[in-house]
């Protein structure tokens, strides 16, 4: 094996190397920001339903008009519907205060997707629980419908 | 996501995480590459051929490589992509390096280690298929912390532990020895984010405040700082400076990340210097440690003690190879005692120069970096919490092992993550990758649309009651 190819292996397995570097480093800067979606895509109309975005639906008998705290340190406060998303944490920010070392700043949050009411963890640190389920992802409640947070126990309320 | 959320265009919510599964073969085929490359480089200049089994060794690489993609694929679709090839890369390129020192000394580690690679990416696997949601982990985080303790505990015992080169560190079953230590830094992450993600407020708020830090109380601390004495403790015992050195860095890390008060910075700095001071005036091992890296040459050579032979050798290795190395087979990086574990990067920079090294050292930037970026993607705390605290373990270990090799610290022995031949090393450092993949994987996953018609919320509250917390 003469110097030279030995040379030209040495140089090609550096050039080698560094292209797998550097592709790494493309896939990372690309894989930067995702890929951008459409917000039509995203958050696509329900098919046959009409749709009042941060509003809702029309009052009916029967529909929550308000959050009320049923246990914990500030049992009786409530927050009106009409606000909604409304939320709920320690932070001055929040539609409904707690004085609860159990709650995040930021907590939970309660909002409206057509006539259904949501409840979604904001990241907490102790978590949100329906029953004895912890949750992930926001889920659905109804009237009455036991959201705990902390020591807290929230309801909906008619 | 609420409606009116996603009726706003909020800065960040208009874009969601590709899978990118594509992007990963490809770089993986680019890895494979260098993985086989470096082994057809390492016969050519050694031996003057390609090596004979070159097809049979690359066929096993790429189908264990192809094996972790598929599996990848299948229960980790958004997992980040680079993160596998970069360390496909790593320890094919190890392998390599292991296959050429023991060509010039006439071992077998190389097959050894392609054996505990197998092992590696099997329980990369298995803990892929099995840990569907990282979040389980939190139920184990005492035990992990026990189990951890036991674990360093384990070369103490008599009969079962073996001392090798003056650290009682290994364990051994029949002929096959293990580095229990290696495996307990994984389980001791996962306590110290369990424990962290549930007490961080407390720690962070609660407690006096005395000179810079906010000291959080007894009872918050307690149990954590109690699992980090204890091991930190039975490593000093155990003459394991390396380790020492990364549960400290990493029990720091996570201190400092889930409270947010740069405070414990201070308190690390001076604990640090107060136990390095402290382990100079009391063990001999540790101020030899600082001579030899204060003065090297006075201790290499005859007419000294030679206890810097190694350190030194390294050093002239790395002098030889210069800018672009002197290629596979023209250097002599075996003169180098453990040429193959502590002084791989010794080797690597004699023969593939410091273009090759700093190619290596960018590659271990790449995984820290992943690791970085899964932790502040991830959408809850313990997620974010173990990927940091993985991520510091690369980080504090390649720093203390390649600061050791090139004298910027002290030496102290820790294997290379992937590149040294050590079993219990790659197999555990398999596992963390497959943890970071699977936190990336929750991370980036694109949230489940609630704004689509009741039916499907309703499946979505259903599937709400299924995971189990």
């Amino acid at each position: 094996m003469s110097e030279l190819t030995l040379f030209l292996i040495r140089i090609a397995y550096l050039a080698i190397l560094w292209i797998f570097v550097l592709s790494a480093i493309s896939v990372v800067r690309s894989d930067m920001f995702g890929a951008r979606v459409p917000e039509a895509a995203r958050s696509p109309q329900p098919r046959g339903k009409e749709r009042k975005p941060a509003k809702p639906a029309p009052k009916r008998r029967g529909s929550p008009s308000h959050v009320l705290v049923v246990e914990g340190a500030n049992a009786g406060e409530r927050a009106d519907l009409e606000l909604a998303p409304v939320l709920i944490g320690r932070g001055n920010d929040a539609a409904i205060r707690l004085d609860d070392d159990y709650v995040s700043t930021r907590h939970a949050r309660i909002a409206a997707s057509g006539d259904q009411w949501f409840v979604e963890d904001l990241g907490s640190t102790n978590g949100t629980y329906i029953g004895s389920v912890r949750l992930t992802q926001p889920t659905t409640i109804t009237l009455g419908t036991q959201v705990r947070i902390g020591k807290t126990i929230l309801e909906l309320r008619k | 996501m609420s409606q009116t959320r996603a009726s706003q265009p909020g800065a960040l919510m208009g874009f969601v995480h590709r899978r990118r599964r594509g992007a990963e073969l490809f770089l993986l085929i680019l890895a494979l590459a260098v993985g086989v490359g470096a082994y057809a480089a390492v016969g050519i200049g050694v031996e003057g051929h390609v090596p004979a089994d070159i097809v049979g060794y690359g066929g096993w690489l790429t189908a264990l490589v192809l094996a972790a993609h598929l599996v990848v694929r299948v229960v980790a679709p958004y997992a980040d992509p680079v993160l596998l090839p970069v360390v496909a890369a790593l320890n094919g390129l190890g392998l390599a390096v292991i296959h050429r020192l023991d060509l010039a000394t006439g071992d077998t580690f190389a097959r050894q280690q392609l054996t505990w690679m197998t092992l590696g990416v099997l329980l990369f696997v298995i803990t892929l298929v099995v840990l569907r949601d990282h979040r389980i982990l939190t139920r184990f985080t005492y035990t992990s912390g026990l189990g951890a303790i036991v674990l360093l505990l384990l070369p103490l015992v008599p009969g079962l532990g073996k001392t090798i080169n003056g650290a009682r560190i290994w364990i051994g079953v029949g002929p096959f020895s293990f580095q229990p230590g290696e495996v307990a830094k994984v389980l001791l992450v996962v306590a110290f984010a369990g424990y962290l993600v549930l007490h961080r407020d407390a720690l962070a708020l609660a407690g006096r405040r005395v000179v810079f830090v906010d000291l959080p109380r007894g009872r918050d601390l307690g149990p954590i700082l109690g699992m980090w004495l204890i091991s930190l403790g039975v490593l000093v015992f155990q003459k394991d400076l390396g380790s020492s050195l990364l549960f400290f860095g990493l029990f720091l890390v996570m201190l400092y990340v889930s409270t947010e008060r740069p405070g414990w910075l201070v308190v690390g700095a001076a604990l640090f210097t107060a136990g390095a001071g402290l382990g100079y005036y009391l063990f001999g091992h540790v101020r030899v440690r600082f001579d030899i890296w204060l003065s090297p040459f006075a201790h290499y050579g005859e007419g000294t003690d030679d206890r810097a032979f190694q350190p030194v050798e390294g050093m002239f290795g790395l002098a030889w190879g210069g800018l672009i190395g002197r290629g596979f087979g023209g250097g002599s990086p075996e003169r180098v005692p453990y040429a193959n574990s502590d002084f791989i990067t010794a080797a690597i920079g004699e023969e593939l120069g410091l273009t090759g090294l700093i190619a290596v050292l960018l590659l271990y930037g790449l995984i820290v970096e992943r690791a970085l970026r899964a932790a502040l993607i991830s959408r809850e705390g313990f997620g974010k919490l173990l990927a940091t605290g993985l991520g510091a373990i690369f980080a504090v270990q390649v720093f203390v092992v390649i600061g050791g090799v090139t004298s910027l610290i002290p030496l102290t022995g820790l294997t290379t993550p992937f590149l040294s031949y050590g079993g219990s090393s790659l197999v555990a450092n398999w596992v963390i990758i497959a943890l970071l993949l699977r936190v990336s994987d929750l991370a980036r996953r694109p949230l489940p649309d609630l704004s689509a018609g009741d039916v499907e919320a309703e499946a979505d509250v259903l599937s709400t009651q299924v995971i189990k917390l």
